[in-house]
């Protein structure tokens, strides 16, 4: 089902585009472990093997020098690296302890219409049983 | 979508677009009413904006921003009086079709004129194309939701199509086409505060009880708050946590300085995110998440396709998946039903508690399959590219409810509303005065994406559009001084943006417009936050808005000034701090 580029291997992973509601079906070139291209799926019914240019040139950001890599914890107003141990135990302590000072509505959780069907199940299922809310939206709204 | 795109370029013989800028925000469904019309289609636009689909339209309804319902019920009055309506349908599978049709009675084409300045001959014209069509489509977008009365613009566009009897067949139905890849899942996974996953009410016990025997919980039965209220909440300590994930709020929410303002009074900000957005630099903890291409799962899109998408290389540094973080800080929490292993798993359980829609599409059906459209109950059902077969609804009658909508620029017409059952009226909210003497409308440019996170980081992109852009119809132009690429100041009651202008017929008289992708100048720094009752989406497209040509060292002056509020440096200065690479194994 995982199919990562091993080195000096060119493979392609049939995926969906990641920008607009059309779900156009398209290609992604993976090089030596890198995403280096895009093609269209020809038979997907939908975009019938074509793309608009954000399809073909819009997955640049991933390799984006810029990509965030670790997590961080603001301290003394700076951004400061972390490990996931450390950052889950700074949320978690301070979500159970907000909740339990001013209740489960203090807590609300903007959803992702960019993520997956899966994440976002998982995000509101966190927000209704384990925070006890139903605070939980995301800019379909808007 | 009622229907399934490939049914346009199959079976639509008219296509009626209101309210999108199809060609530069869903080019492959463009592509798509161009193959409906080298068949011979006729294509009908109303845009207050020459796009794209106008000039390719046999006819464009220039409607001024804001005046849909009036445009609709003109539509809908030619069709009642001219018996292009069809009667079959709205007998045996509709009801409040006499209300509508005296609701409509006003709506002469001499009056929609006066309204809205559309010629009469055109209004006519593009009734009796729709009306005489075999098999009409309506394709709308934000131009016809994000109003204060975005709910009665939709129903007024269900009345058109359920009085000519375009529903429950290829090529017919009430078509929105949603902006973001999974915004259509996002929905059918209840991320939204008034359903659980499936659309199921949370205020339902039978409900809440279904979900509460697999998730081991009690469940809230009050329905939560909705993003337009988020920022009041924030500032009168009602909500003091925020979790923000894959969005960027303060970029893309109306009035988006007061919601800026509310995130920097929480007592906790979590931002889980794949770069350092212009929200995430007010966070208190950012969690890096592993974006497309590098995670496993499924996206729905516009036609409720459910499809899969794959993972092509390793996240960067220590990146996580989306679902991961979330069950990790769940177990924190000590919540012990959220132990997953693989988004496989999270989908099954979504099949076993919402089986009605989504129990028959399997990842291993997904494998061979360009996606499934719900509702598809079972392994061997084939799913549901259009609803509604044979004119059965989703109503208690299994008819279609028909709902008399009524308008007034200036006012709530109230006094009409008393006279009907069940009518939605509308007024725009901040209409142009002295001060401030333009329309300030809204949207996105073909070439970028939203708040830019994504398509401002490739090159081609941005070397195609590289900065924000004002467009001003020339006539405006002439009278303020203003020549193509000056820079100019537009305010409104909530603040201003400064960029260059592009003086062009593309806007009406009196009509100003503008993207959200920079920045440098953030159109919803503009925007107002005044919702609709019912679905509590917020104005985005009309607010009243002033225009001054200003010098470049007054436009450099403001680009200083929005580089400090945006805290623009600090995301290089963190991609700074840590290594580059991709992590080694798999999650």
């Amino acid at each position: 089902m995982v199919s990562c580029s091993e080195k000096g291997r060119t493979e392609r992973v049939l995926t969906v585009c990641p920008y607009c509601g059309t779900g156009c079906g398209l290609y992604l070139v993976v090089e030596d472990g890198r995403i280096t291209g895009v093609e269209p799926d020809s038979l997907h019914p939908v975009n019938e093997g074509e793309l608009c240019i954000k399809g073909y040139f819009g997955y640049q950001y991933i390799e984006d020098d810029r990509r965030l890599r670790s997590p961080l914890i603001k301290k003394d107003g700076k951004f400061t690296p972390v490990s996931w141990d450390e950052a889950l135990n700074f949320a978690a302590a301070r979500l159970a302890k907000i909740k339990q000072e001013s209740g489960p509505d203090a807590f609300a959780l903007f959803a992702s219409a960019r993520a997956t069907n899966e994440e976002n199940y998982v995000a509101q299922k966190f927000a209704r049983a384990v925070m006890g809310t139903n605070n939980v939206d995301h800019c379909a709204r808007l | 979508m009622t229907n399934s795109v490939p049914e346009i370029g199959q079976y639509s013989d008219v296509i009626f677009i209101i309210g999108s800028n199809t060609a530069e925000c869903h080019p492959l469904i463009a592509r798509q009413v161009i193959k409906a019309k080298e068949r011979g289609a006729k294509l009908i636009v109303a845009d207050p904006r020459l796009t794209e689909m106008a000039n390719k339209a046999d006819i464009w309804l220039r409607v001024p921003a804001g005046y849909n319902i009036s445009l609709i019920n003109g539509l809908l009055h030619i069709i009642v009086k001219e018996n292009l309506y069809n009667s079959d349908f709205v007998q045996n599978h509709a009801e409040g079709f006499d209300e509508v049709a005296r609701a409509v009675e006003d709506y002469t084409p001499a009056y929609v004129e006066k309204l809205t300045g559309i010629p009469q001959q055109d209004l006519v014209e593009a009734a009796r194309f729709f009306g005489r069509a075999k098999n009409a489509t309506i394709l709308y977008c934000m131009g016809v939701t994000q109003f204060s009365y975005g709910t009665g613009n939709v129903v007024s566009l269900s009345n058109l199509a359920v009085v000519t009897g375009n529903m429950g067949r290829p090529g017919t139905g009430v078509n929105p086409l949603r902006g973001q890849n999974n915004v259509q899942g996002a929905c059918d996974m209840g991320c939204l505060s008034n359903v659980l996953p499936g659309y199921l009410a949370v205020t339902d016990e039978k409900n809440r009880a279904r979900f509460e025997k697999e998730w081991h919980v009690r469940l809230p039965s009050k329905p939560g708050l909705r993003i337009p209220e988020i920022g009041d909440a924030i500032l009168n300590g009602r909500v003091r946590a925020a979790y923000v994930f894959g969005e960027n709020p303060v970029m893309s929410d109306p009035d988006s300085s007061h919601l800026r303002h509310a995130f920097e009074h929480l007592d906790l900000l979590v931002v889980q995110d794949i770069f350092l957005t212009e929200t995430a630099r007010l966070a208190h903890v950012v969690l890096p998440a592993a974006c497309w291409g590098e995670k496993e799962g499924t996206f729905t899109n516009t036609e409720r396709r459910v499809q899969r998408v794959r993972k092509a290389v390793n996240p960067p540094g220590e990146a996580r998946d989306d679902w991961w973080i979330f069950s990790a800080l769940a177990q924190k929490m000590d919540y012990g039903r959220m132990n997953y292993l693989h988004p496989q798993e999270i989908w099954d359980e979504v099949r076993r508690l919402v089986p009605e829609k989504f129990g028959g599409i399997s990842y291993d059906r997904l494998e061979k399959a360009r996606g499934i459209s719900w509702p598809c109950p079972a392994e061997d059902h084939p799913g549901t590219p259009f609803l509604y077969e044979g004119g059965k609804f989703a109503t208690a009658s299994g008819k279609a409810n028909l709902r008399p909508v009524f308008f007034d620029p200036t006012r709530l017409p109230e006094e009409k509303v008393k006279q009907f059952k069940h009518a939605l009226a509308g007024k725009i909210t901040e209409l142009p005065d002295e001060e401030y003497p333009f329309t300030l409308t809204t949207g996105r440019r073909g070439y970028h994406y939203h708040t830019g996170t994504m398509t401002r980081k490739s090159w081609p992109i941005t070397q195609v559009t590289p900065q924000q852009l004002i467009e001003i119809n020339p006539r405006d132009a002439r009278k303020l001084g203003i020549e193509d690429g000056d820079f100019v100041k537009l305010s409104t009651r909530r603040g201003s943006i400064a960029a260059k202008a592009w003086v062009t017929e593309r806007v009406p008289e009196k009509t100003v417009f503008t993207s959200f992708h920079f920045w440098e100048a953030n159109v919803n720094e503009l925007t107002i936050n005044s919702t609709d009752p019912v679905a509590c989406i917020p104005e985005f497209k009309v607010a009243a808005a002033k225009v001054e040509k200003i010098t470049p060292a007054e436009f450099q002056a403001i680009l200083q000034e929005k580089k400090k509020k945006y805290l623009v440096d600090l995301e290089e200065e963190v991609a700074g701090q840590s290594k580059s690479g991709r992590r080694e194994a798999h999650v």
